[in-house]
């Protein structure tokens, strides 16, 4: 092929692979963290668990905005696709959000209505999660297509699967946000959380294995990825690294490794991660348009490209010396100061 | 139904904009004026600016968290309600607001956190730095939207393929389009001016209150003689933006100044009301060949009118016509203040004066109706295109969406904001009710971020979930 001497497009789909994952890894762990929250009824501790990502959300919720604003510059016709086709559960996420979001603040302010926000931050986690769940079973599924254009109705995202996903990711969230409590915190709250996190684990594998049952049964296409000859033995390496890491994380939160459940819940996610990637490549609106067709022009990609190899970095050096000033355990005694 | 999924549309991006919008008119500003006396403390080690400082950084942890979540909402908008619009240009201005989700989003966020919780676990310089980062994030962000906002009003550097969408063919061109110098500059001169009101007023308060009265005089004093120059240098750079709108959109400049007919020695409507149907303005006062003055620099000088355009292509004239004069007349307004500020100073009554100080309270909110009135002037003037003369705002509309699906969604973030923002506004109000509290950070029992320094004893034991 005499294309361009670099590929921009495939750059381009590494970034935007690395910003999600980011994403759902960050934002994954801190969302679930707010529904755990929800689950601990006792006040003091309770204190704790916020704690625990009130310096850091707001940086991990910056990674959404890096996936819509990339999604957006580097494949716009999937972005005009997706996001209106996904009406309804965006709204839900943004309007979750918002109520988390100012939750942080207005929980230590309002003392009067301290139970309203404390509600505010579990549920509004959980439905932001829940609807950013049915935004990946939607997804999958794929949307009716003209064209350009999404043509399908503003509730065709609504299906048994995409409410599926909607509740798998609200356990995968509460596994991450487990295995970052077990990180952050000690005694009592940590065993808590090491509980709370092998019961999201047997969700979770749940299911993954629902999705992975479900998705090649549906689409033919997917069947034939997995399950033909050699794919099935190239690919076996995938969902088998998945079984030994839901093993590995049953263990560590059972023992007393510290980081480990959280390093391997992350290990897990990024092998389901994979396994979506394989199932739906090489396209990024599903069944209809690839990733090269979906691409803005090449100087556009070409623009963005050589400021964000240079920032990307960057970010990626500041946002770890903030999590590096916030090191260490969230205590009862001494908060932040 | 004869719901009209643009006209809804519109008016959901109105209300999540409008909100939004006041949130960086007042943080841009304030960050820098944090900034400021990080550094002011930091260089003559005097507690007075880290008091104050303390202050308006619990101030600044309820607005800038308003202002990132209320932030998140807006980029999905061009995919939820205006993805023709997101089809048609991403290839041009993607990259522009993906530049500003790298440049100022992760820096603000990432240098936030140490802002407000991190003042014990930095060495002073560091947490000046983090000031400053954040600071100077806000800024980069307004540089990023204003470019993407000025490429709207004033396209440049593109070419148009034969499905209508647009490519780049000059990114400079594209950045840096006609109008952006100048709106980039009367934009954050505005936050700046209404930050400092904002000081102004809340100092005014402190003083009357008489429990913070040396640290009123300090925000007094700073705020008054920073808007010394910025009072007027606002007004100057309006006139230089609304000359560029003169060369760029004649009928967005036709419509500010309500002129119908064009013309050499054109008259400069004072004040009336525009009537769209009769292409003329009823009961008003209007100065002869003044327009043409003030505009061209000459008396007899060249001035197109609505009427030199088709009606499809005017933009609602009351409207644009009407927010241009409270814009005006704010900006006068607060030219008058200052000048009164600087009279009770020289005749040392600026801080024992009630009535003045009381004014002053008044005064608070006038920058954000001005960045309101601002904002609507230029962009209902922009109408009926998204981008300027080139593509009409009907055609940007999801194709999608129902009246149905968008009413839904309006009711629902009309619902919502309304909750949010009048308890964050009371929870701003309720801090400066507190005042400025002691430095000594043994005392320190409510710190910066407004975290408590042991949450855990705040909290009462045994709460319901």
């Amino acid at each position: 092929m005499n294309g361009p001497v670099m590929d921009l497009v495939g750059i381009w789909t590494v970034i935007l692979g690395l910003g999600v994952f980011f994403y759902v890894l960050l934002d994954g762990f801190d969302l679930g963290v707010g529904m755990l929250y929800g689950l601990h009824r006792e006040g003091e501790q309770r204190g704790i668990i916020m704690n625990s990502i009130a310096p850091i959300w707001d940086g991990n919720e910056t990674w959404l905005i890096l996936g819509g604003l990339a999604l957006l510059a580097a494949f716009p016709l999937a972005f005009a696709i997706i996001i209106p086709a996904l009406y309804f559960p965006v709204l839900l996420m943004l309007l979750a959000l918002i109520f988390r979001g100012v939750a942080f603040e207005f929980r230590f302010k309002d003392k009067a209505h301290r139970g309203f926000w404390d509600h505010a931050f579990c549920y509004g986690s959980a439905v932001a999660t829940f609807a950013q769940g049915t935004v990946l079973g939607a997804f999958i599924q794929g949307f009716e297509i003209d064209g350009r254009r999404f043509v399908g109705g503003s509730f065709d995202w609504l299906t048994p699967f995409s409410v599926m996903t909607g509740f798998a990711l609200m356990a995968g969230y509460c596994l991450l946000g487990a295995g970052w409590l077990v990180l952050k915190t000690q005694g009592e709250l940590q065993d808590w959380a090491r509980r709370q996190g092998r019961g999201a684990l047997i969700l979770v594998m749940l299911a993954i294995a629902a999705v992975s049952l479900w998705t090649p049964y549906a689409e033919a296409d997917i069947a034939a990825r997995w399950f033909s000859w050699p794919n099935i033995a190239l690919l076996a390496p995938v969902p088998i690294a998945s079984l030994v890491l839901a093993v590995a994380t049953w263990i560590s939160f059972g023992s007393r490794q510290e980081a480990m459940p959280f390093v391997y819940s992350i290990g897990l996610f990024l092998t389901a991660y994979l396994g979506l990637a394989i199932s739906l490549w090489p396209n990024i609106v599903p069944h209809r348009y690839s990733l090269w067709e979906a691409a803005s022009s090449e100087s556009t990609q070409a623009f963005l490209l050589v400021g964000t190899l240079f920032l990307l970095p960057i970010i990626l050096l500041y946002s770890g010396w903030s999590y590096w000033v916030f090191r260490g355990k969230v205590k009862a005694d001494t908060g932040y100061h | 139904m004869s719901l009209d999924p643009v006209i809804l549309s519109r008016l959901q991006f109105v209300w999540v904009v409008a909100w939004h919008i006041l949130l960086p008119a007042f943080t841009v500003g304030l960050a820098s004026y944090i900034t400021m006396l990080e550094g002011l403390h930091v260089w003559t080690g005097k507690p007075i600016y880290l008091r104050v400082s303390k202050f308006w950084i619990r101030i600044f942890a309820v607005s800038f968290g308003m202002g990132v979540v209320s932030g998140i909402v807006m980029p999905f908008q061009f995919g939820t309600n205006w993805s023709r619009f997101a089809d048609a240009t991403s290839n041009v201005v993607g990259p522009l607001f993906a530049y500003e989700g790298l440049t100022a989003f992760f820096l603000e966020a990432a240098f936030l956190g140490v802002l407000l919780f991190g003042r014990k676990l930095v060495p002073p310089w560091a947490h000046f730095v983090a000031a400053f980062m954040v600071g100077f994030g806000t800024l980069l962000s307004s540089f990023w939207i204003i470019a993407v906002n000025s490429w709207m009003q004033t396209p440049g550097g593109y070419t148009i393929g034969p499905d209508g969408r647009f490519f780049p063919a000059d990114w400079t061109a594209i950045v840096f389009s006609a109008s952006f110098p100048f709106r980039l500059a009367h934009t954050v001169s505005g936050f700046y001016v209404t930050t400092a009101f904002v000081v102004l007023a809340i100092g005014a308060y402190t003083i009357r209150a008489r429990k913070f009265v040396e640290e009123g005089r300090l925000m007094l004093r700073m705020a008054l003689g920073f808007l010394t120059v910025f009072a007027p240098l606002q007004i100057v750079l309006g006139d230089a933006q609304g000359l560029n709108t003169l060369e760029h959109q004649p009928a967005k400049l036709a419509a500010m100044e309500g002129l119908w007919d064009g013309g050499n020695g054109v008259p400069a409507s004072l004040i009336g009301i525009p009537n769209q149907k009769e292409e003329k303005n009823d009961l008003e006062i209007a100065v002869p060949k003044l327009g043409s003055l003030y505009l061209t620099h000459s008396w007899d000088g060249a001035v197109k009118g609505l009427k030199d355009f088709p009606p499809d292509q005017r933009p609602p004239v009351i409207v644009v016509y009407f927010a241009f004069r409270i814009m005006v007349g704010i900006g006068l307004l607060m030219l008058a203040i200052v000048g009164v500020g600087w009279l009770m100073r020289w005749s040392g009554r600026l801080y024992n004066t009630a009535w003045f100080l009381k004014a002053l309270q008044c005064a608070l909110p006038l920058g954000f109706i001005a960045v309101l009135a601002g904002w609507t002037t230029t962009e209902v003037g922009r109408q009926p295109w998204t981008v300027y003369g080139l593509m009409r705002t009907a055609d940007s509309v999801s194709p999608s969406l129902t009246g149905l699906d968008v009413v839904l969604s309006l009711a629902l973030y009309m619902a919502i904001y309304l909750l949010v923002y009048p308890t964050g506004l009371g929870f701003m109000l309720r801090i400066v009710w507190a005042g400025p509290l002691d430095a000594d950070p043994e005392n320190d029992t409510e710190v910066e971020g407004g975290r408590p320094a042991q949450p855990v004893q705040a909290l009462p034991h045994g709460e319901p979930s």
